[in-house]
């Protein structure tokens, strides 16, 4: 196996020193290396979604990309969602409407949701279905989650910059 | 009522959204070693050799084990069921000397590190002799035979005005939790105790057969649960993976970690459904069924696992649903092949037969020329024959109807589509060209196992409450319930509760969460404790410490119907659901909110079963959906609105809340209703005979419609 690389990765605005081996995920390597356990994995092949964090604004898989690759971004996970112990409008519409049970895919679709407002906040409810069909959730049926987003992104454009 | 039938936020919720959940994945203990698997990748094979040199010597490795060095354990016990003779069948923890599935664990590796376990896993040499594999349940050994039935039907064939026969079937499905099976084991030298963390829903069961498999005494092994990614009916069981993880941690005195990857949890977790129903009604010139003989054939996959023959023995027991029948036969086959073992799955044998006999009451409506729902209404169960002897046994109870007024429900549901309005509408757009229909299916669910739950509360000296339960929680809520209950009982908000669960460190009885049965059982042992607790409030200051029990040894009876209007693409042969309505009685609602979610998202799985998820094996017995790219979930796109009508005209009268279980309702029939409504879109009564419904399938039943015209 390759020598492990050093580098750092910054995730939620704050720097992580890492020495990972080439081959690890950015998953891997947010969860194991900076401790970071709220990015879940549920298929590692890109399909479910529950990995999805922002790298510089954009919703990815973290599954399916090289820790090695996110270095110089920006990366943001459902860590750093929230504002202290402040809830995300996000987090407090998904409470609110009922949009998680398990909650093992929510991390997924809070950034995957947080990424598409922040890039289109007048997104048609049609486009922002066509969004969220791109993670799975087993438990809700997707109802309360698209609720709760359609909520959220009426709170978020109130909200200044 | 001031907290009861409230939608109170969840308790659980900030946590999780905070990315703060504890999944099994999630916790790691200091040396911690990661466990591989190992796994078969033919059907059925003898095993010549395994050879483990080359992956023991790779860096990290330190250990790799086959069936000889867990030859002394026993093989995964049956907690369900109680039908003998079932012990050949029974899967050991390694492949002794054949393989039977492709995903049968076959060695496993301890490693340092993930990566390392998985590069040494794939240095385990295999020399495995290929043998034909069994693949069709009909021609296949027959593991065990279940018998269910009443009446003389002899003489309601005598009576018969027609008989009508059909034979239909549910393709192979299962929960699939998005958090894939994982576990960590830990040995305390010091005290003895042997702890495994990411238990489900039956840690208490768990911990017992752990501790007799492995040789310990009860108290010396805990399971504890932290936060769970969804159950289903599949997580939480006993795998063989659970006790190697267990046995690694004794015997390598180090923390054992395992977590599973998605292409092993499609062909190495609980397969479910599977099933041909064969049915032969008697029927009167009314269209009310004088008879019913079923002969149900289950592909049990290779090995009879944790439920036994439950998924057979459920489906023969819930197979009258709401109707009077009064004469009932059922035999269930259960079959072994070169697949995945089968458990449970939501529903379990109900999506099956709900399916089986509402296709059924379409064809008697079909042959007597009769609207399918006035043959429903001539058949229901009148609420003035309640509570209502089946005539049968299952789960080791008496199925006696508790309560209900199925035309009722039935009424209230055509009430809410405007049900002629809605015919004529479809009929105008058929008449337009469009392949539209509605279809309806209707359930008798069932909720609240017993025999026994406890719980005890502590209102501690600053006011907040401690809940400790018995039950487990797989992400539906439970804590906000069992607070909600409590709260009712002490007038003490739910935020001030804490409610305890999955943990066999913290109370000696628990019987998990299954069967729908936390909210009847353990609700009602809350309350008991609740109610005990408020007693001594009243003499003695804080903190304070009761217990309470509920005991039941009958379960109850949820119901409910389905609806769905579906449109048919001729050119693509796809199905979209465009309307999909779910009306359910469950006594009694804790928490309106929580219900709707657990309706609507039964629904979800239930219109996937319906028409996306299925696996399938090619003759050599290669499964064939082995990722999400080929077993296919549903996704935003495919689920609707889900319109959820909830009714309490039929409190239970076996508790003192009126409550039944609202796990299982959501996702009953819609099997049944899918199929309904695509037949009225085809115009053709009974076209589908087989779930799901795929593109090909349709695609045939549509050219053969084609063909007959020819």
């Amino acid at each position: 196996m390759s020598q492990p690389i050093a580098f750092t990765l910054r995730v939620n605005g704050k720097d992580y020193s890492v020495r990972v081996p080439a081959r690890r995920s950015l998953a891997d390597a947010l969860r194991d290396d900076c401790g970071l356990t709220g990015t879940h994995l549920g298929c590692e092949h890109g399909v479910c979604g529950a990995c999805t964090v922002l790298v510089d604004g954009k919703p990815i898989r973290s599954c399916l990309v090289f820790a090695v690759q996110a270095k110089g971004t920006e990366i943001r996970t459902v860590e750093g969602l929230a504002q202290e112990e402040k809830l995300h409008p996000l987090q407090q519409a998904f409470w609110e409407h009922h949009g998680l049970q398990c909650g093992f895919c929510t991390p997924g679709f809070l950034m995957l949701a947080a990424g598409v407002l922040e890039a289109e906040p007048n997104i048609s409810d049609e486009e922002l279905k066509h969004v969220l069909s791109s993670n799975l959730c087993r438990c809700t049926g997707y109802q309360n989650i698209l609720k709760a987003v359609r909520a959220a992104a009426v709170e978020m454009k109130k909200r200044p910059k | 009522m001031k907290y009861i039938g409230r939608s109170v936020k969840r308790l659980e919720d900030r946590t999780l959204l905070l990315g703060r959940g504890q999944y099994a994945a999630d916790l790691a203990a200091p040396g911690q070693l990661y466990m591989r698997v190992v796994r078969s990748q033919v059907a059925h094979g003898k095993i010549l050799a395994i050879d483990t040199s080359e992956a023991r010597s790779h860096p990290g490795a330190q250990a790799v084990w086959t069936y000889e060095d867990v030859r002394h354990v026993p093989p995964i016990g049956i907690r369900l069921t109680r039908v003998g003779g079932l012990e050949p069948y029974q899967q050991t923890l390694l492949a002794k000397d054949q393989v039977r599935y492709v995903g049968e664990p076959m060695a496993v590796v301890f490693a340092d590190d993930p990566y390392a376990a998985e590069d040494a896993a794939e240095l385990v040499r295999l020399e495995v002799e290929e043998l034909p594999a069994q693949i069709s349940p009909l021609d296949a050994p027959e593991a065990a035979l279940v018998e269910k039935g009443y009446g003389d039907l002899t003489a309601a064939y005598a009576a018969a005005h027609t008989v009508v026969e059909l034979e239909v079937a549910v393709g192979r499905h299962t929960g699939v939790p998005l958090e894939t099976r994982g576990a960590l084991a830990d040995f305390d030298p010091a005290s003895g105790i042997l702890t495994m963390k990411g238990a489900a829903k039956v840690p208490h069961y768990n911990r017992d057969q752990v501790a007799r498999m492995l040789d310990l005494p009860g108290d010396m092994v805990h399971l504890i649960q932290g936060h769970v990614g969804g159950g289903f009916g599949v997580r939480g069981e006993l795998y063989p993976e659970d006790v190697l993880v267990c046995q690694a941690a004794l015997r390598l005195k180090r923390p054992v970690k395992w977590i599973e990857d998605r292409f092993e949890h499609l062909m190495a977790a609980n397969h479910s459904r599977d099933q041909i129903h064969r049915l032969r009604a008697a029927v009167d010139a009314n269209g009310f069924l004088l008879g019913l003989e079923a002969e149900i054939f289950t592909d049990q996959g290779a090995y009879i696992r944790t439920h036994g023959v439950t998924v057979s023995d459920l489906a023969c027991a819930m197979l009258p649903g709401p109707y009077v029948i009064p004469a009932y036969r059922a035999r269930a086959h259960v079959r072994l092949t070169n697949k995945t073992p089968c458990g449970t799955y939501r529903a379990p044998g109900r999506y099956e037969s709900t399916f089986a006999r509402e296709r059924l009451m379409d064809a008697v409506a079909a042959r007597l020329g009769l609207d399918p729902m006035e043959v429903r209404r001539r058949n229901f169960i009148p609420p003035e024959r309640m509570p209502f002897e089946r005539g049968v046994d299952t789960l080791g109870t008496r199925v006696v109807y508790d309560s209900g007024n199925y035309a009722l429900l039935l009424e209230k549901l055509l009430a809410k589509l405007d049900y002629a309005a809605l015919k004529r509408d479809l009929a105008a757009r058929r008449a337009g060209g469009e392949k539209v229909g509605l279809g309806i299916g209707f359930f008798v669910e069932k909720s609240g196992l017993g025999p026994a739950d406890k719980a005890v509360i502590t209102l501690e000296a600053d006011g907040s409450v401690e809940i400790v339960t018995g039950a487990a929680s797989i992400g539906q809520g439970i804590e906000t319930v069992m607070a909600q209950i409590c709260a009712e009982v002490l007038d003490i908000a739910p935020e001030r509760m804490r409610v305890v669960h999955g943990r066999t460190d913290r109370i000696d009885h628990g019987m998990g969460a299954f069967a729908s049965r936390v909210t009847v059982m353990t609700g009602c042992a809350v309350k008991a404790a609740a109610e005990a607790l408020k007693e001594k409030m009243g003499r003695e200051k804080p903190p304070l410490t009761a217990e309470g029990w509920f005991r039941s040894t009958h379960m109850n009876y949820p119901y409910g119907a389905h609806a769905a209007v579906v449109r048919v693409d001729e050119a693509t042969s796809a199905v979209k659901v465009e309307r999909f309505v779910v009306a359910c009685d469950i006594g009694r609602a804790v928490n309106p909110m929580l219900v709707e979610g657990q309706l609507t998202g039964g629904a979800a799985q239930g219109i996937g079963g319906a028409l996306l998820e299925e696996f399938l094996y090619d003759a050599s017995g290669q499964p064939l959906a082995t990722t999400f790219a080929d077993y296919l979930l549903p996704t935003a796109h495919e689920v609707p609105q889900i319109e959820v009508l909830v009714t309490e005209d039929a409190p239970s009268p076996l508790n003192a809340l009126g409550v039944k279980g609202a796990g299982e309702g959501g996702i009953n029939a819609a099997g049944a209703a899918i199929a309904a409504a695509v037949d009225d879109a085809l115009a053709r009564p009974g076209a589908v005979t087989r779930l799901p419904i795929t593109p090909r399938r349709l695609h045939r039943i549509t050219l053969s419609a084609k063909e007959a015209i020819r």
